[in-house]
């Protein structure tokens, strides 16, 4: 048995960030990444390349395309505790199309994450209107998913299956408030049903009858989430070739999560080619209502939950950048009019205060010390502009 | 679920007040085809100041850039061109620069430079008197120094447009 | 007790929305106050919100993977407002 939390059960963030991204009023620029990212901590590595293309064709359409492939070795706490170590790929492509139209961007998209025991398909429509002098930009979303949770154990596929739907509305407006400031705020609606939970996790509950003092039983989620989200952002600029930004976002739904996201960043231009980047993330959920650490019995309650991912906790993040930019003077590199190459780093630090670390056997259950969780992410990225 | 059908109801209201709202948010503009084109002076790259009415007599064609404006760039060649193709029959290009701090201005001029003369109003007084209403904008005076035609915005293509109201202009 | 909670929090959060957009569209007279000529600094990549997508995406991924909540985490406009 083993589990895997690296799921794409919830909006596919990397749609929301190609929706985000445009403005109303000009097509996306020509450009192709790629990248290598690299996530380790908790006894986890997730590390792969991505690439992103975007070209436009003729003066109104912009066509854009996206592969992300997660290799991941996973030896972490909830897996050990309960299995043995695994390997697992992970791929997803995006595809998206942007038509612009005087000063409405239509975009549409489709989305798919394959896994062995977990299939996605998201698709995703957005209207993005600019007005006031593009002064204002306002944008609607849909995106609508389904999801076949599968299951396979030591990569054998069994013949378990599930499914998983979700709808997705979000509003969003930019708006321009002085020379040097932007202010930006988004407020989204995502409901889910079917299976939502995971069929290898479990949840442990006092067993006296057993040496350790607990025992696992199957987790059991509602067959229902519904879940808002808002969030203001503000981007100042300063006379220093330099950026100042911050943002909080508010989170709660159906299943007694409350979360709230506190991030604020530095940027600044060095010497015309070079930017670096500083940010702080501060993070703060409770816990879903039916989620425990430590159940009294078995079958204490309908629901039961000791995913970590649904438990109280905090968390800090701390990141660095630095982009170089170059203009290639190779004469069979002209069509590319600009590029950088980006390293970025990430240190994730997580406290949890109702998550136990159950891999430390000497203390009884119940009285573990609480997990902790201490994590690098790493990207590096090159990207053209054409 | 209710309030989710509630939410699509509200902004399929917005989405419609949005489409309904957007002709009246055009700007009401004194700078039209026919009025006469204002005079202005401004210092210029040619080492002494340019006024309009040094330019009676031929057809002008005045483009307000900034090197920050990415369609305003790719303009830039595609004007160059169209000024040299069209000085001998009486046309002229100004290009004015909206930037307060000529600097950056002048290193896009020397990767890309131009053959038409370039103005810089720093403190958009020209700007504000010729009502710029996008980046780039384009006015072509005639010969008389009436405004006869007014453009915002550039994308490829646009250039075809320049060079049959140019002839037109400059058959007058 | 849950259900109640979104229909008030979410009510008066769909009102901001509603109010801030409505007095938008509704002050259709009102001028531009930053003119397209005065958007340099606006037009600086360092002023995007969302200046690498790739990259901002794989991090959105790396949070929603590992915390209960998503979503809300971006934006459009700003820019240099050409054309």
């Amino acid at each position: 048995m083993r589990q895997s939390s690296w799921r794409m059960r919830w909006i596919p963030a990397i749609a929301f960030a190609l929706i985000a991204v445009v403005q109303a009023d000009v097509l996306p620029d020509d450009r192709s990444d790629i990248l290598y990212h690299r996530f380790e901590g908790g006894g986890i590595t997730v590390q792969g390349p991505s690439v992103l293309i975007r070209k436009k064709v003729g003066d109104s359409v912009s066509f854009s395309y996206q592969y992300y492939l997660d290799m991941i070795s996973s030896a972490s706490i909830d897996v050990v505790s309960q299995a043995s170590p695994y390997k697992e790929k992970r791929v997803q492509q995006n595809f998206g199309v942007d038509y612009l139209h005087g000063n409405t961007l239509y975009s549409a998209g489709y989305i798919s994450s394959i896994e062995p025991d977990y299939n996605s398909k998201t698709a995703f429509l957005n209207v993005s209107q600019s007005m006031f002098g593009d002064l204002t930009t306002v944008n609607f979303g849909y995106t609508q998913g389904s999801d076949a949770v599968g299951r396979a154990d030591r990569g054998v596929v069994q013949p378990f299956r599930a499914d998983a739907d979700r709808k997705n509305y979000a509003v969003g407006l930019s708006q321009v408030l002085t020379r040097n400031t932007l202010l930006g705020l988004n407020f989204e609606v995502d409901s889910s049903q079917g299976y939502l939970h995971s069929p290898y996790r479990s949840v442990r509950y006092v067993d006296p009858t057993v040496l350790r003092g607990y025992s696992y039983q199957p987790e059991r989620y509602p067959d229902t989430r519904t879940s808002n989200a808002a969030s203001a952002q503000l981007k100042y600029y300063l006379p220093v070739h330099a950026a100042l930004d911050g943002s909080y976002r508010f989170f709660g739904d159906t299943w007694g999560i409350r979360a709230s996201t506190y991030q604020g960043g530095y940027t600044q231009t060095l010497f015309t080619n070079w930017t670096l980047d500083a940010s702080v993330r501060y993070y703060t959920q409770t816990h879903a209502n039916f989620y425990s650490d430590l159940f009294p019995y078995a079958n204490a309650q309908n629901f039961l939950a000791r995913d970590r991912e649904l438990a109280q906790f905090h968390s800090k993040t701390f990141e660095f950048g630095a982009s170089y930019e170059f203009h290639p003077s190779w004469r069979y590199l002209q069509f590319i009019e600009k590029g950088s190459l980006n390293l970025d780093i990430e240190r994730m630090f997580i406290d949890y205060e109702d998550f136990r670390d159950v891999l430390d056997t000497q203390y009884k259950a119940g009285q573990e010390p609480l997990y902790t969780l201490d994590a690098t992410v790493g990207q590096f990225f090159i990207s053209f502009w054409y | 679920m209710r309030s989710t059908s509630r939410l699509v109801t509200l902004m399929s209201a917005l989405v419609g007040l949005g489409i309904a709202a957007l002709p009246a948010a055009t700007l009401a503009a004194d700078i039209a085809p026919g009025v006469d084109a204002p005079s202005f002076q401004l210092n210029s790259s040619l080492g002494k100041p340019v006024a309009l009415g040094d330019l009676k007599g031929q057809v002008v064609l005045i483009n307000f850039w900034a090197s920050w404006c990415g369609p305003c760039r790719q303009e830039m060649p595609i004007l160059d061109q169209l000024y040299r193709s069209y000085q001998a029959a009486g046309f002229t290009l100004i290009g004015v620069n909206v930037e307060p701090n000529a600097a950056d201005a002048q290193k896009f001029l020397k990767a890309t430079p131009v053959s038409f003369p370039i103005l810089f109003d720093p403190t958009s007084s020209v700007s504000m008197l010729y009502q710029v209403s996008g980046m780039p904008s384009t006015i072509i005076v005639d010969r008389t120094g009436k405004i006869r035609y007014v453009h915002h915005g550039y994308k490829p293509g646009d250039e075809g447009e320049y060079l049959d109201q140019i002839r037109a202009l400059t058959q007058e | 007790m849950s259900h109640q909670f979104r229909s008030r929090r979410f009510r008066g959060t769909l009102l901001v929305a509603v109010l801030v957009t409505g007095m938008l569209l509704g002050g259709c007279q009102v001028q531009p106050w930053v003119k397209p000529y005065e958007r340099e600094h606006l037009a600086d990549p360092i002023m995007s919100f969302d200046r690498d997508p790739i990259s901002s995406g794989y991090l959105e991924h790396v949070f929603e993977v590992r915390e209960g909540s998503r979503g809300a985490s971006g934006s459009v406009g700003g820019g240099c407002g050409c054309n």
